[in-house]
């Protein structure tokens, strides 16, 4: 669903054991539902609740985002790879939408 | 009154509520609700000091998008690694900011994102190792945003 508004950076190479640094941001506006319309309503919680990120099938990063965090969530986190293998972080929001993108790695 | 004491007061003025009433809906939450959430999501264990380096910066003018780099001094082995990292904002209108699940195959416990801070406030992040064991760590920005240009 809408790829594009997915950014994610993993380096193409890496040696065997090495901890790289995996950058990833979804263009999101995260309303925390602390804000309100002039007329006085507030304008409802739309937040990606979960995001996970996947190492072939495995998981090794999760993180869950409340209110606080910023629109267009970035974060970026470290991974050690020990062989090739392909990424895949899967945003998801709480109105049951999803977000997903892939990247491989290749290892020597 | 000269001008550098007028331009004071002014920033006092205006960073006293004056653009915020009325934008923000529910009631602002204190350091005890920040406290009662993060004791709810490390299960009650009694925090310790240290092990946590918390990078923020110390003013900035936006306080929609404040970078967090929060790293956790751990080995990242099979068997000593940081189970989980919590972040909680103490003078949000809700405390709840971030949680963040690691292990062993991270190879290092750092992470970098951005959180939204309304005011000046204490950010504070809980860390929970592998043992059971919680650390605690704070970190301060001051936001000056909406100051009218003079805070």
């Amino acid at each position: 669903m809408m790829n594009e508004r997915v950014h994610v950076k993993v380096p193409l190479t890496a040696k065997k054991g090495e901890v790289i640094r995996v950058m990833t941001k979804l263009n999101h506006p995260m309303e925390s539902g602390w804000r309100r319309r002039l007329n006085g309503e507030i304008v409802p919680k739309d937040l990606i609740g979960e995001f996970s990120c996947q190492l072939d099938g495995k998981e090794v990063f999760k993180a869950v985002f409340d209110s606080g965090a910023a629109g267009n969530p970035y974060l970026s986190f470290f991974v050690r790879v020990d062989q090739g293998g392909r990424f895949r972080f899967v945003w998801s929001g709480q109105n049951g939408e999803h977000y997903y993108k892939e990247a491989s790695i290749e290892v020597s | 009154m000269n001008r550098r004491q007028l331009l004071k007061v002014c920033g006092v003025w205006a960073a006293s509520g004056f653009p915020v009433t009325g934008l923000i809906g529910p009631a602002q939450a204190g350091p005890r609700d920040a406290k009662k959430r993060l004791a709810e999501l490390t299960g009650g264990v009694k925090p310790q000091k240290g092990r946590i380096n918390i990078t923020l910066p110390k003013v900035t003018d936006q306080g929609r998008f404040v970078p967090i780099r929060v790293s956790v001094e751990s080995p990242m082995s099979e068997s000593d690694y940081v189970k989980a990292i919590h972040i909680v904002a103490e003078r949000n209108p809700t405390p709840e900011v971030a949680s963040f699940y690691l292990g062993p195959a991270n190879g290092k416990a750092q992470i970098s994102t951005r959180i939204r801070l309304l005011k000046t406030q204490v950010v504070v992040v809980a860390a929970e190792m592998s043992d059971g064991s919680v650390y605690l760590g704070k970190g301060r920005s001051k936001i000056t945003g909406g100051a009218g240009g003079c805070g």
